[in-house]
């Protein structure tokens, strides 16, 4: 059973993430982004980025490691066999570059339960190094109950 | 590159159109790329014991791949501050009847305009459409339309980017 009182939860951030060239090439490609300041260096320059330009939802490969301990909080009680995701959003406070080392910390913000099922909200927020604020991603998931499947 | 020019836009002018694909193979590169490996993306059998007709694209690989006609609209893939998404309705993805697993099983049509214009922070909203075409259902003879109109079904809702200009 989903467990309301863990609305508010903040877990302990995940493992520093270093974004790599390879790896927002890999996911350019994944996503059929054509842009060259995901592919190439110079090009990303040229608009006066440091290094590659990750694509726009990029970051769901780092808020996905810091929601991991969301999926094995026994407390919150989420089956995460049941979930549905509703919705997400990117709010990029600068963009995320090759060359980033990246700390992820997220919050179980709001658990509302609707029916027998709830919908669960997160919140995951992506610094830098020197503890600026990157990306903060916001994701929400629909949680079936048992009951709805009968 | 050309960007656009800011004093130039307005609400509701297009921003561009395009068509995805989706095959078996991309959905495997989307799982490798983004460390998302849930098997409802490539197996049927799980996909169907969950209670779906089968393996389903990852909605975050149809709201990552709508967003690049922002970026190259934009000029900057920097210059996106904000993209957000509801997934309405799953993008199913069947195995190619035969040949190579890079055969794309699904096409999507996507489009932007602009929704919102910020003046004072310089910011436009572009509203995407992304829609999931498929086969009418075959009802007429055989022959008598050589290329029916395909059925459109909106997969995503809210599909907003922000573009800092």
């Amino acid at each position: 059973m989903i467990n309301p009182e863990r609305q508010g939860h903040q877990y302990p951030p995940a493992a520093p993430y270093q974004v790599s060239r390879e790896a927002i090439r890999e996911f350019a490609l994944a996503v059929q982004a054509e842009h060259p300041a995901h592919h190439d260096v110079e090009a990303a320059q040229e608009l006066g980025h440091r290094d590659l330009v990750a694509p726009p939802s990029f970051a769901v490969v780092i808020a996905q490691r810091a929601e991991a301990a969301v999926v094995n909080d026994d407390e919150a009680g989420i089956d995460f066999s049941r979930v549905v995701h509703a919705e997400e959003r990117f709010t990029h406070h600068s963009p995320i570059l090759a060359g980033d080392t990246l700390s992820s910390q997220v919050t179980l913000d709001r658990i509302r339960t609707m029916g027998a099922g709830a919908m669960v909200t997160t919140v995951v927020q992506i610094s830098a190094e020197d503890g600026s604020p990157r990306t903060t991603v916001t994701s929400s998931l629909l949680v079936r109950n048992e009951e709805d499947d009968a | 590159m050309s960007t656009p020019v800011f004093e130039e836009l307005e609400k509701g002018q297009q921003i561009g159109t395009r068509e995805l694909s989706f095959s078996r193979a991309d959905l495997i590169r989307y799982a490798a790329a983004s460390g998302d490996h849930n098997p409802i993306h490539w197996n049927d059998r799980f996909a169907r014991e969950v209670g779906l007709d089968g393996v389903i694209a990852h909605g975050m690989l149809t709201m990552g791949s709508a967003v690049d006609l922002v970026s190259v609209w934009a000029g900057d893939p920097g210059a996106v501050v904000d993209y957000q998404s509801r997934f309405t309705k799953p993008v199913p993805v069947p195995d190619a009847a035969s040949g190579s697993p890079e055969t794309p099983t699904a096409r999507l049509q996507l489009s932007g305009k602009i929704g919102a214009v910020d003046a004072e922070q310089r910011r436009v909203r572009i509203d995407l459409s992304v829609e999931l075409l498929t086969e009418p259902a075959a009802e007429q003879e055989p022959g008598a339309e050589a290329d029916p109109d395909p059925v459109r079904t909106k997969v995503l809702a809210k599909s907003q980017a922000v573009v800092q200009l």
